[in-house]
């Protein structure tokens, strides 16, 4: 066989380990080569791309329902004599930010094919790859959320800054205003996936997505300010949102655009994103290996 | 090149009895049964040989290549392949195996077949020149010319196959494993299955381990069989041996020109050890000949002496009764 060279060579470089970790799955290697993954990234990307139907009917459904935010909140604005601790505008744009980056926010937006992999067993020729899981993973999950965003996000945005007065959106206060959104909107989407990736972990134990994407979605929404914006909240509540890495994904970058956070709090906001991203991967990573060495294929 | 020593698997089943109150019991505890998915089982792979992996379902088949394929961990045992032990040298290891599922896809359901095999060259990191290569190839032995831009979902059972099989071999494996490659097609793509594993067999000296139903499969392709029951290895050895044990057996028809009457005829079929006579008319007999017993021209020439033979056609036990009346030894 012409793979004697091959052969040998694989068996140079294995590592010699100690017999009491014989029994383990490892593949602690960081990933060497990001090909691998933006080669998953692309394919997941590209056949997202196809489906225009969904992406126009969820431009039609984010823009009704930020109306009714909106009126909503212009309710609630008009019969209060308090100094609100947002101004209407920037709620506005708030609103609109977050009908248009749904795709890059909302922990429910989920890859039901993951799910179907494990728990049909096809993961069995995932784990067959060189490379690593979580990165393959990861990929696939920013590419649907980019490609979903990307199919999204334009025509709301570019409708909302041609409406009338109150439900106009308005552009950032300056040009540094928008580059540190454009930063941070995008470190909280690598929160946001590195985040979500904990619901797939968790399927590996419980074999049932449904559980954990309920709480991840019901406590992660509210604590991201999906339900009540961040700054509306009482002070008490605001305090706790702070300790969750939630607000990082969401709220964050939407105050940054619209100006609502000075630029030092916007530099320091960034700083602890990527804190938060760096402790979400880890573990997350951690945590993977773990569930995969205790992994039984289903079926067959 | 594979080499397998005492590897042992169980895995913890959770069990109940049906209905509403033993449902309600398990929530509060559970009652687990171990099943010994595999049992000591060792065996050795030379380089270059296809090895026919049998065994009734639940028998431990998969479970023995998801542990060659470094996805499972054995409880206990040893297994060496190409220097590597799958499951702890993952990362290196994977790049010199290739792996089919038949039950399973690997391949991208919505896209042309064609991406997902790009992914597959940079997820393998198959230098460009190779990869054209091998695609070449792949694709004239397989025949996939007109496949490769269809999105696979709008793919036959069989094209899809096919293509799961160019996706396995992408990246040069120096071993394939094939769970079931055949399950579900139909007799003229099982043929193309089977031709094309030959041929990559012969000409890149691929090592095909494959686990399979299908008989016909086996005796296609297969030198050596490794048959394993409730876990258990129970035989290992050549096809060819493993028909002279258990198919000495031999079944000949005899066509002769008719006697004068039907008792003549049966008058004059001689009595010979360990030969049995199936059935006889005036034209035709059949019968079942144990060759340790009696030698078979022995039968024919006691025939011929007294009948006048037109045609004789000797069939051997066909591997599917062999395979059967091993898993009925055996108990299984």
């Amino acid at each position: 066989m012409s793979t004697g060279s091959r052969l040998s060579r694989s068996a140079g470089t294995t590592p010699v380990r100690s017999p009491d970790n014989r029994h383990r799955l490892s593949d602690k290697r960081p990933p060497r080569n990001p090909k691998r993954y933006l080669s998953v990234f692309r394919i997941r990307f590209t056949s997202s791309l196809q489906y225009r139907t969904a992406a126009l009917a969820g431009v039609a459904t984010q823009f009704f329902w930020g109306f009714v935010l909106i009126m909503v909140y212009i309710a609630f604005y008009s019969s209060s004599d308090l100094e609100p601790p947002i101004s209407l505008p920037q709620l506005v744009t708030y609103v609109w930010l977050q009908q248009s980056f749904l795709a890059f926010i909302m922990l429910w937006y989920r890859d039901d094919e993951l799910f179907r992999l494990i728990t049909t067993g096809n993961i069995a020729y995932e784990l067959c790859r060189p490379g690593e899981l979580y990165g393959f993973w990861y990929a696939k999950l920013l590419a649907q959320r980019m490609s979903g965003a990307l199919l999204r996000c334009l025509p709301i945005l570019v409708a909302a800054s041609f409406l009338p007065s109150p439900y106009r959106m308005m552009l950032p206060p300056d040009f540094l205003s928008g580059v540190l959104f454009i930063i941070s909107l995008l470190l909280g989407l690598l929160v946001l996936v590195a985040i979500s990736m904990f619901i797939y972990i968790s399927v590996f134990y419980t074999m049932s997505p449904y559980g954990s994407l309920l709480m991840f979605t019901v406590v992660g929404e509210f604590l991201a300010g999906m339900i009540i914006p961040v700054p509306l909240m009482p002070e008490w509540l605001q305090d706790v949102v702070y300790l969750f890495p939630f607000s990082w994904t969401a709220d964050f970058p939407f105050r940054v655009y619209s100006g609502h956070f000075s630029r030092t709090e916007a530099a320091i906001g960034i700083l602890l994103q990527l804190v938060w991203l760096v402790v979400l991967v880890t573990t997350g990573r951690r945590l993977m290996l773990r569930a995969l060495r205790r992994v039984v294929v289903q079926g067959g | 090149m594979i080499e397998l020593r005492h590897i042992s698997k169980s895995f913890k089943v959770a069990r109940r009895a049906s209905g509403l109150a033993s449902a309600f019991k398990a929530l509060f505890s559970r009652e687990y049964a171990t099943v010994q998915a595999l049992d000591d089982i060792s065996f050795t792979i030379q380089p270059g040989e296809i090895v026919g992996y049998i065994g009734p379902n639940g028998a431990g088949k998969s479970t023995t290549i998801k542990i060659m394929c470094g996805i499972l961990v054995p409880d206990s045992g040893e297994c060496r392949i190409m220097g590597c032990t799958p499951w702890q040298d993952r990362a290196s290891y994977v790049r010199h195996i290739g792996v089919l599922f038949g039950q399973r896809t690997q391949l991208w359901w919505d896209v042309p077949v064609m991406d997902s095999f790009e992914m597959l060259r940079d997820i393998y990191r198959v230098p460009r020149q190779e990869y054209r290569r091998s695609l070449e190839q792949l694709t004239e032995t397989l025949e996939l010319d007109g496949l490769l831009r269809t999105p696979v979902r709008q793919l036959s059972l069989g094209q899809r196959m096919r293509c799961e099989i160019a996706a396995s071999l992408l990246h040069n494996p120096d071993i394939l494993f094939l769970d079931e490659p055949t399950i579900g097609l139909d007799a003229m793509s099982k043929q193309a299955v089977r031709q094309f594993i030959r041929t990559i067999n012969r000409e890149r000296g691929v090592t095909v381990i494959l686990t399979t139903h299908d008989m016909q499969d086996i005796e296609a392709l297969a030198d050596r069989i490794i048959m394993i029951g409730k876990g258990r290895l129970l035989v290992d050895g050549k096809l060819s041996e493993l028909r002279s044990r258990f198919g000495s057996h031999k079944t000949i028809t005899i066509d002769y020109r008719a006697p004068r009457s039907r008792t003549t005829a049966v008058r004059m079929m001689p009595e010979l050890p360990g030969t049995q006579v199936l059935s006889m008319d005036e034209e035709r007999a059949i019968l079942l000949v144990d060759t340790e017993r009696t030698n078979l021209s022995e039968v024919l020439g006691a025939v011929s002496s007294h009948l006048e033979v037109v045609d004789v056609s000797i069939t051997g036990q066909p591997i599917e009764e062999i395979v059967l009346s091993l898993y009925k030894e055996h108990e299984l």
